[in-house]
């Protein structure tokens, strides 16, 4: 990403100047910004925002206003009362659920990243026996339906006792073929073989080149990864549903399926929850994303 | 790395062995070290992943395909050997082909336009942008939501009465469709929650890749003459080939397993029936609804392995498809 950046300011600088002029115009045309482009994509922000508004906007309305058409587009007075509702719901315990779903999104999220990163670098830039196999052996992995081991997944977890406890949706994906194919994609096209072996030449052991030359190269990719972990984790349903099923210990989605008998009578409610559901991630990745964005520049500086 | 061999004699030669060999015993064992860690460490770093995998993926695959051999009802102690008839009775299984059709259908009507949609996208993001923190997380933001959240939130979108898709189009004269009634109406309404939660995630893969791709091969074919366009198909996209072909697999699994939109988009009581004529069923809500519904634990067994047969080998042919595609270019 800096790369470009970087040298498209360079285009203008001094020392680029004796480049043949045409070079400059034919290259500064492929990078230009027109206002065409700011219009394309100020359409497709407002397409891929819009649904997460109507989401907020059906928290604040009473009810009876969501069932009007057109449907309301601007902020109603309600949304205090169905917070309220949603949160002294005691059936839901959303609390609790929020502050689970926290734990188990960040654990899941640094472990996946930390293996993933490792056995991509594995499998990008080293040389071992079997590294074929293997490697057909992930792709297959992420073939590899989540419904298809749901019932036998379910028994290995009452044998272990995780049963309603956070290691049963915790320890089945601490790592995955995704992260593992997604980071070597990325480690052999970021990371030039010569600086791997520059630093085999200065001493350094297969570990420290993992920490101290790739993972700095991969930071990029890493911050995409972990966030779409964070994210994947977080709006996990299906597998805590099974592992989960205590509502006195949820997850924050266990929670709004928990939100009572209402759940599609009283849409309102269903928006308030959806809304407290959704919101912390929100936050989340528009912190994580100024992040992902300065590390992608960083990253392939240094790459 | 510094090892301080002679105050580990334990781990070197020993003495009358040290005078007997060349002048740089150390040498030796940090070369044998060296050799262990080049040899053994990637064995160590692709290990945590193999042992996930065979504990929480492979055992149950296996497991399923023990039970799709046999006449298990669910919740029953007991079950018989049938061998491989559950297969056989899939094979003539109207409901489940109709399952795959959809499946199919709505995932190469969301897919094709949505990669392409993030290419193009992942084009114009890449420029020197005033703001583009901002543009970045906007366009990226449907991300955050999950699919339950999706179906609802969509399902009032797209309600026959009061929704806002339908209020939109009664201006261009077109009145009260009922987007769950049909195959078009429906896959359509679903094709766009998948492209509306995806395409973001794509544009942002796609960005990634084209920064690894180096400027100055632009800057040489700009010397040639050749087009911005030309360049974009000529040099963007075969060089964000792994890339490519990364989000086309992800793609195709995530597609053939469709399952929260569609099951919320069908709330109601028999949520996993898609539609009165099953005109949205997936194959995983057909899975879900002999598993809970008819208790059919070795039919749904059955039901699992023959999707995951058809995303191995549907996946394999997009990987050769786009490897092709690129490699012509």
């Amino acid at each position: 990403m800096a790369t470009l950046y970087t040298s498209h300011a360079r285009v203008d600088e001094p020392q680029h100047r004796e480049r043949p002029r045409r070079v400059r115009a034919a290259s500064s045309r492929l990078w230009q910004t027109s206002p065409l482009t700011y219009l394309t994509l100020l359409v497709a922000i407002v397409l891929s925002i819009f649904p997460l508004y109507f989401m907020l906007i059906g928290a604040t309305q009473d009810n009876d206003d969501i069932y009007k058409s057109p449907p309301a587009l601007l902020p109603g007075s309600h949304l205090m009362s169905n917070l309220s509702k949603v949160f002294s719901n005691e059936s839901a315990n959303v609390g609790k659920g929020l502050l689970n779903s926290v734990i188990i999104a960040s654990c899941v999220t640094l472990s996946v990243v930390f293996f993933s990163s490792l056995a991509g670098f594995a499998f990008a830039k080293l040389r071992f026996r079997g590294k074929s196999a293997m490697l057909l052996v992930i792709l297959g992995s992420m073939m590899i339906p989540v419904q298809i081991g749901l019932i036998p997944l379910y028994l290995i977890m009452v044998k272990l006792g995780w049963e309603n406890r956070l290691a049963a949706v915790i320890v089945p994906v601490l790592v995955n073929g995704f992260g593992v194919f997604m980071m070597r994609q990325y480690a052999s096209q970021a990371v030039p073989d010569e600086l791997i072996e520059a630093a085999r030449v200065d001493g350094s052991n297969t570990w420290g080149i993992y920490w101290h030359v790739v993972l700095p190269a991969l930071r990029p990719a890493a911050a995409v990864l972990g966030i779409f972990t964070f994210m994947q984790t977080w709006n996990d349903f299906l597998w805590p549903l099974v592992a989960m099923q205590d509502p006195a210990n949820p997850t924050v989605l266990i929670s709004l399926r928990n939100l009572g008998n209402g759940y599609y009578q009283d849409y309102a409610q269903v928006f308030a929850g959806t809304a407290v559901a959704t919101v912390p991630l929100l936050i989340v990745f528009i912190v994580l994303g100024r992040q992902i964005i300065g590390g992608i520049m960083e990253g392939a500086l240094k790459a | 790395m510094s090892l301080h061999l002679d105050a580990t004699p334990a781990h070197g030669p020993t003495d009358a062995a040290r005078q007997a060999l060349p002048p740089r015993p150390p040498r030796t064992l940090r070369s044998r070290l060296t050799a262990l860690d080049i040899k053994g460490s990637p064995y160590l770093y692709v290990a945590p992943f193999f042992i996930i995998f065979a504990l929480f993926m492979l055992y149950p695959l296996g497991y399923t395909l023990f039970v799709s051999t046999r006449n298990w009802q669910l919740g029953a102690q007991t079950s018989t050997s049938v061998g491989w008839s559950n297969y056989v009775e899939l094979y003539h299984d109207h409901d489940f082909w109709n399952s795959v059709g959809n499946t199919f259908g709505i995932f190469v009507i969301s897919t094709i336009p949505q990669l392409l949609m993030a290419l193009f996208l992942a084009n114009l993001l890449n420029r020197a942008l005033r703001g583009r923190t901002l543009l970045r997380i906007g366009i990226v933001a449907p991300i955050v939501t999950s699919t339950a959240v999706i179906g609802l939130v969509f399902n009032q979108l797209y309600s026959k009465d009061f929704g806002l898709i339908n209020y939109l189009l009664h201006f261009v004269g077109v009145h009260h469709i009922d987007w769950k009634a049909s195959k078009v109406a429906s896959w359509s309404a679903l094709a766009t929650m998948v492209n509306w939660h995806w395409t973001g995630y794509n544009t942002l893969i796609y960005l990634a890749g084209m920064q690894t791709i180096p400027k100055d091969i632009y800057e040489s074919a700009s010397l040639d003459g050749a087009r911005p366009i030309t360049q974009f198909w000529r040099i963007t996209v075969p060089m964000l080939r792994p890339t490519i072909v990364f989000t086309v697999i992800i793609s195709t699994i995530g597609g053939l397993q469709l399952f929260g939109e569609p099951a919320l988009f069908g709330s109601g009581s028999n949520y996993l029936g898609g539609g009165s004529l099953h005109q949205f069923q997936t194959v995983t809500m057909y899975l879900l609804q002999e598993m809970f519904n008819r208790s059919r634990l070795g039919y749904a067994g059955a039901i699992a392995w023959v999707l995951f047969l058809l995303i191995l080998i549907t996946s394999v042919l997009n990987f050769l498809i786009v490897r092709r595609i690129n490699s012509d270019k």
